[in-house]
């Protein structure tokens, strides 16, 4: 720079060379990309949304749009008013996915805290425990005999829920979680009489809300999707999951019939599939900003250490 | 001299007073330890208990591929067939085609993945500061595929690839192009699954990788302006060379994976239609496949096995490059 700006002013100069920035074209192409790459994201489920929209007879004709010809809530209607096995899905996936996360993230939590615990006679011993489980696992089918068996849980909601209670990456996430709070506070409260119980409960969870929540939402996440489980273990309709009944209403659409006998019309498959898959999505939707709030902070945290 | 006396007696009799003293104490602080270890024992024990079951229990199991198991006689009364299971197992083709399958097509997710994902995570990165609002709605669009379920991603194909009422034929047709028959073309789904895979898993990379832009320190970036560095140069002369270490630790565990393929993208999105599977059938679904559609579980237990081993040695082989490069970042 060759002038120098009068000492007084030259605060004020600096705050105007780093504001001044000309318009670049280069910030509009950016842009322009990405709204290219959001639209194609965001293409299948417009896609299906409008087509849960739609009459079935312009599925029929003119196959899946992006804007329904004419809108209707046909679709919707006999979903909720007439597919009951539908209804039935989303308690069981409800019931699965409360009860499940909430177990998991207790036991998961437990072993992640004492897996923190420098100080605990078997930490070394149990963390080779838990990696040994990352690295080789006895496949599908061992998995398959231990689980109908030894404990007998096909057919019952404990397929849905068991498998999913100790997954060795989350509790890795809350172990270094647990390793980042100060052994004073847990020495301290020792000193002032507490019991292990009463300090993980009373301090330490009290702590790691963010942690917790950023683990619940994985479980949650991953019991809401899970389709796998009512695959190979579950042959009882009334059993199904919400996944896996759209799995198999997918693949025969005569699952959705029911005893009502409703003449002259024909159930509405395509357009109930598409419904299906809305209703099925709506939740996460519901919940997306509480997803971006901690799992894009708590992700970054616990994956890269 | 009363005084010296009384002085060496309090000596005397102290010795063995301070001496219990010393051993109460420890002996609690030793009973105290024994309790908080029993505590401590009893909060992992769920954990340990399902882990044993589900875990380390299957490991045994894998005797099975070395058995002509029989459900109805069960593991220990079904007759041993020593290898076997595996003589068949790699005697077939399928064996070779599944296995290129997996690794091929995880390479190909691996190397595209980590350039898109770098790409709009760079994206991402020239706009965050700028534009807030359309930030979150692009990330947002983005991010959201991560979420939804293979299955919902199958019903999705199929609404676009659906030989009558697919989006993707009923353009062709009204541009009087050839409709083309997808779920009976191999030859288009490696492209096809790549960019499904795409969809559903650049959102989740490219915010790791934002995550290591963000955290390097802007200074670098405010001297590189000074000397005119245009905003291309700048991309390529700091942020990459500082992002390469997350680049190089993320691509090798990935590879470590490379044995095991997402039995979702591979079963869901392509519908499992059998005239897909010389491009498509990966060591998971034929595992899948031949334990609950074929009863076979000999041959299922032996591919199982096989992945297992050869994932194991990969993940062990991985995480040692890992080490050698930053020791803090491997997973053990």
């Amino acid at each position: 720079m060759s002038v120098q700006p009068p000492p007084f002013f030259a605060s004020v100069f600096a705050r105007q060379q780093t504001r001044r920035r000309p318009a670049r074209k280069g910030i509009l192409v950016v842009h322009a990309i990405l709204i290219v790459l959001t639209t194609f994201f965001a293409l299948p489920l417009l896609l299906v949304l409008a087509s849960s929209f739609s009459r079935e007879s312009d599925l029929a004709l003119y196959g899946y749009s992006l804007w329904p010809r004419h809108f209707t809530l046909d679709a919707y209607r006999f979903l909720f008013q007439d597919a009951s096995i539908v209804v039935n899905g989303y308690g069981v996936t409800i019931c699965v996915t409360v009860v499940g996360t909430f177990l998991s993230v207790l036991i998961m939590s437990l072993f992640a805290y004492v897996l923190a615990r420098r100080d605990y006679r078997f930490q070394r011993l149990l963390t080779i425990f838990l990696v040994i489980t990352m690295l080789f696992s006895g496949g599908l089918v061992s998995f398959f005999l231990v689980m109908t068996q030894l404990l007998h849980v096909q057919d019952t909601l404990l397929a849905y829920i068991v498998p999913f209670l100790v997954i060795p990456v989350n509790v890795l996430i809350l172990r270094t979680h647990f390793k980042g709070l100060p052994i004073e506070l847990i020495e301290a409260a020792k000193l002032d009489g507490a019991g292990e119980w009463h300090i993980f409960f009373k301090i330490i969870v009290p702590l790691s809300i963010p942690a917790l929540a950023t683990v619940s939402l994985l479980v949650s996440l991953a019991y809401w999707n899970d389709w796998f489980m009512g695959l190979i273990f579950i042959t009882n309709p009334r059993l199904m999951s919400l996944q896996y009944l759209m799995y198999q209403i997918a693949q025969d659409m005569t699952l959705l019939q029911t005893t009502r006998e409703v003449a002259n019309v024909t159930p509405p498959t395509l357009s109930v599939l598409m419904a299906m898959a809305v209703v099925t999505i709506g939740p996460i939707l519901l919940i997306f900003p509480f997803i971006q709030r901690f799992l894009v902070r708590g992700l970054t945290l616990g994956g890269l250490k | 001299m009363k005084l010296q006396q009384r002085f060496s007696l309090i000596k005397e009799a102290s010795a063995p007073i301070a001496g219990w003293f010393i051993l109460s104490v420890s002996l609690r602080r030793g009973l105290l330890r024994w309790r908080s270890t029993l505590s401590l024992t009893v909060m992992a024990l769920p954990a340990i208990l399902i882990l044993l079951v589900l875990a380390y229990l299957p490991m045994a199991g894998i005797i099975v591929a070395f058995k002509n198991y029989m459900p109805y006689r069960g593991i220990f009364n079904s007759d041993w067939v020593g290898f076997q299971n595996f003589h068949f197992l790699f005697g077939t083709d399928q064996t070779w085609q599944i296995t290129r399958n997996t690794v091929l097509m995880n390479l190909i997710f691996i190397v595209t993945g980590t350039l898109v994902a770098l790409g709009i995570a760079l994206l991402f990165n020239e706009i965050r500061d700028s534009s807030r609002v359309l930030f979150k709605i692009y990330q947002s669009a983005i991010f959201f595929p991560y979420f939804i379920s293979w299955v919902i991603v199958g019903s999705f194909v199929s609404a676009l690839l659906n030989h009558d009422s697919g989006v993707i034929n009923r353009l062709l047709g009204s541009l009087h192009l050839p409709v083309i028959d997808w779920y009976a073309s191999p030859q288009y789904w490696p492209l096809i699954l790549t960019i499904v895979f795409l969809w559903k898993n650049v959102g989740f990379s490219a915010l790791i990788y934002l995550s290591g832009i963000v955290a390097i320190d802007p200074e670098y970036y405010e001297a590189a302006q000074l000397d005119g560095a245009s905003k291309w140069q700048q991309v390529r002369y700091i942020t990459l060379p500082l992002l390469k270490p997350l680049i190089i630790l993320l691509v090798i565990l990935a590879l470590g994976g490379i044995f095991h393929g997402d039995f979702g993208l591979f079963f869901m999105a392509t519908g499992d239609h059998s005239a897909l599977y010389p491009t498509t059938d990966v060591i998971d679904t034929y595992v899948y496949r031949a334990l609950i559609k074929l009863d076979d579980f000999g041959m299922s237990s032996a591919a199982a096995l096989y992945q297992a081993v050869v994932g194991c040695i990969l993940v062990v082989l991985a995480n040692w490059i890992v080490r050698c490069i930053d020791p803090d970042k491997a997973i053990f």
